[in-house]
C-alpha cells in the first residue's frame, strides 16, 4: 500500500489487516508509556484546506504516538491566502521531504492529483464530497469491537447522502466487508446513481426495523441556504432517528458532530445503543495502523539516474 | 526437515536445558522478590511458558509471566519492504522493582533484545534486566550478553539457526543448516 485515497483501493483483507493492527495499537494505550519508536525519524505533514479539529488532531495524536514529526499547515493564514495554487504548495512543502502527507480539502480528486506530484504517501482525510477513507475504516474498526464480524448484517445508511463524502467511504467499506448497505434520505439528498455502488436506496424509513446497525449523518446546516429540504423541522420530522424509530437491537454510529434534535434525538445519543464516542477513540488507533502500514517499509528506490551517480561515488 | 540439516539439540535435552536455566534463575535471584518472565513473540513466548510451569513447580509459588511483541520496537523498519505483523503483547504485572527475565530461542545480533527492553522500560522500570536464551550463536552486533544459556552454539554467519517447538512446529529440536537466501533477521 503507497497511498491511502480512497476505500476502492482496498481489498477485504487490507481492511483486515490494517483493523488488526489498530487493536493492536489499543493495547499500548494501557502501558506507561504509550509512545512507540516505530515511526522515529519519518515526517508527517498534515495539510488541511478546511477547518477540521477532530480529524486532524488525530491524525497528529497518531503520528506523535508512533514517534514521527508532525508539521501542521492550515490553509487560512498562509500563503494559500496569496493565491498559491494547491499544486505550487505541494511542491513548496515537499521541499522539507515529508514521508507522509495527511490532505483534507474540499475538492473532490484532489488527493488523487497530489499523489502524482510528490514522492509522500498521501493519506486521503477527506477530499469535497468524494471520500474519507480513515473514517470508513474506524467505523469498521468500531463495528469489529462492538459486534464482531459484519458479513451478512444489514447496515443502513440515512441522511444527507449527496454532500457526505463519510457515506461513500463507508458504503464500500461495509460492502467489503460482507455487509448489505442500503441509503435513505429525502429524494433531493439521494444522489442520482449512487446505485451503482452496490448499495440498495430507499427514500423512507418505514423498514428501519430490519437493520442491524442505523449509520445518521450529519444534517449540514449551512446547506440549509441552497433549499435542499423544506426545513430542518420538516426534515427531523421524517428522518430523525429517535427512540420510537431506533429498536433496541441496533447499534447506532455517527460521524460526529452531532446536531442534537436534527438527525438524532438526544435520548438515542445517550443511549447505550450509541458507539458514537468509541467512534471518537478508534480515530487515533486506526489511524495509527494507516501511518504504521504505510511508513513502516523501505522508502521508494531513488529513481535510477540517482542510484547510478550515488554507485560512482 | 532438509538433507543437509543438522539436529543439534533433541527434545530431552532441551526440556534439560531448560530445567537448567530454570535452577539457575532461581539461584541468581535467590534473595529478593520472584523474578518475572517475560517471553518475546513467538518462540520465546512458548519457551517463557515452559519456564514458568518447572519455576513454580520448584517453587510451589506464583511467578509472573507475560509476553512481548517487540514488533514495534524494530531498529529495521526503514529497510523492509512490508510493515511487519505484530501480535498483541501482554504484560498483566507491574514490572516497576522486579527483576525480569527476558526469554528468547535465538541470540544472535542482540538487537531483538535491545529492542525488548526498550519495549519492557515503557510498562514501568523495572529492578534489573536479565537475558535467557536456549541458543546463543554468536554474531553479536550490539554490547549485550546472556545471563542463562541452554547451548553456546558457534555458527558461521551464513548458517540458519531453526529452532521447532511442540507447540508451533509439532517437534522439539534445534537444527543448524548452511542458508541459501535466507536473509538474517532480528
Amino acid at each position: 500500500m503507497k497511498h491511502l485515497i480512497s476505500i476502492e483501493d482496498l481489498e477485504r483483507a487490507d481492511i483486515e489487516r490494517i483493523v488488526a493492527q489498530a487493536e493492536r495499537f489499543a493495547e499500548i494505550s494501557h502501558r506507561e508509556i504509550k509512545t512507540l519508536p516505530t515511526l522515529r525519524g519519518r515526517m508527517v505533514l498534515n495539510l488541511f484546506y478546511e477547518s477540521s479539529t477532530r480529524t486532524r488532531s488525530s491524525f497528529e495524536l497518531a503520528a506523535k504516538r508512533l514517534s514521527a514529526d508532525v508539521v501542521n499547515f492550515a490553509a487560512s493564514g498562509s500563503s494559500v491566502e496569496k493565491g498559491e495554487s494547491l499544486k505550487d504548495t505541494v511542491l513548496t512543502l515537499s521541499a522539507h521531504k515529508p514521508d507522509a502527507i495527511v490532505l483534507r480539502t474540499p475538492w473532490a480528486g484532489a488527493a488523487d492529483l497530489v499523489s502524482g506530484w510528490c514522492n509522500a504517501a498521501i493519506v486521503n482525510a477527506g477530499d469535497g464530497k468524494h471520500e474519507h477513507p480513515t473514517q470508513a475504516l474506524l467505523d469498521v474498526y468500531t463495528l469489529h469491537q462492538r459486534v464482531g464480524s459484519i458479513d451478512g448484517s444489514s447496515i443502513w445508511i440515512v441522511g444527507d447522502v449527496a454532500h457526505s463524502r463519510v457515506a461513500r467511504s463507508n458504503v464500500l467499506a461495509f460492502q467489503r466487508m460482507g455487509a448489505k448497505v442500503t441509503v435513505v434520505g429525502p429524494p433531493t439528498l439521494i444522489p442520482r446513481g449512487i446505485e451503482q455502488l452496490g448499495c440498495e436506496v430507499r427514500y423512507t424509513l418505514d423498514e428501519l426495523h430490519t437493520a442491524d446497525i442505523v449509520y445518521a449523518l450529519r444534517m449540514q446546516n449551512e446547506r440549509m441556504s441552497e433549499m435542499w429540504i423544506p426545513s430542518i423541522r420538516e426534515y427531523a420530522a421524517w428522518y430523525q432517528i429517535n427512540g420510537r424509530r431506533l429498536s433496541p437491537h441496533q447499534v447506532l454510529m455517527h460521524p460526529g458532530p452531532v446536531n442534537r434534535g436534527v438527525e438524532l434525538s438526544g435520548e438515542v445519543v445517550d443511549s447505550p445503543q450509541a458507539v458514537i464516542t468509541a467512534q471518537v477513540q478508534a480515530g487515533v488507533v486506526v489511524r495509527m495502523a494507516v501511518l504504521y502500514e504505510l511508513l513502516a517499509v523501505a522508502r521508494e528506490p531513488r529513481p535510477v539516474a540517482a542510484m547510478a551517480g550515488s554507485q560512482l561515488a | 526437515m532438509t538433507a543437509d540439516e543438522k539436529v543439534v539439540l533433541h527434545e530431552e535435552e532441551i526440556g534439560r536445558a531448560l530445567t537448567r536455566i530454570a535452577h539457575e534463575i532461581l539461584e541468581r535471584n535467590a534473595s529478593g522478590p520472584t523474578p518475572a518472565l517475560v517471553g518475546i513473540h513467538r518462540r520465546g513466548a512458548f519457551l517463557a511458558q515452559r519456564l514458568h510451569t518447572i519455576l513454580e513447580e520448584i517453587l510451589g509459588a506464583q511467578v509472573p509471566l507475560g509476553d512481548l511483541d517487540i514488533g514495534f520496537y524494530r531498529d529495521d523498519v526503514a529497510t523492509r519492504p512490508d510493515a511487519p505483523v505484530v501480535h498483541a503483547s501482554h504484560i498483566d504485572f507491574d514490572v516497576a522493582g522486579l527483576t525480569v527475565v527476558i526469554v528468547d530461542d535465538v541470540l544472535f545480533t542482540g538487537r531483538t533484545v535491545r529492542a525488548a527492553i526498550e519495549a519492557l522500560f515503557a510498562y514501568g522500570r523495572p529492578q534489573r534486566v536479565q537475558l535467557s536464551v536456549l541458543v546463543d550463536r554468536g554474531h553479536r552486533e550490539l554490547p549485550i550478553r546472556p545471563d542463562y544459556v541452554g547451548k553456546n552454539l558457534p555458527t558461521s554467519g551464513t548458517e540458519h539457526v531453526y529452532v521447532r517447538l511442540r507447540e508451533l512446529d509439532g517437534v522439539d529440536e534445534v537444527a543448524i543448516a548452511e542458508s541459501s537466501a535466507v536473509g538474517a533477521g532480528l
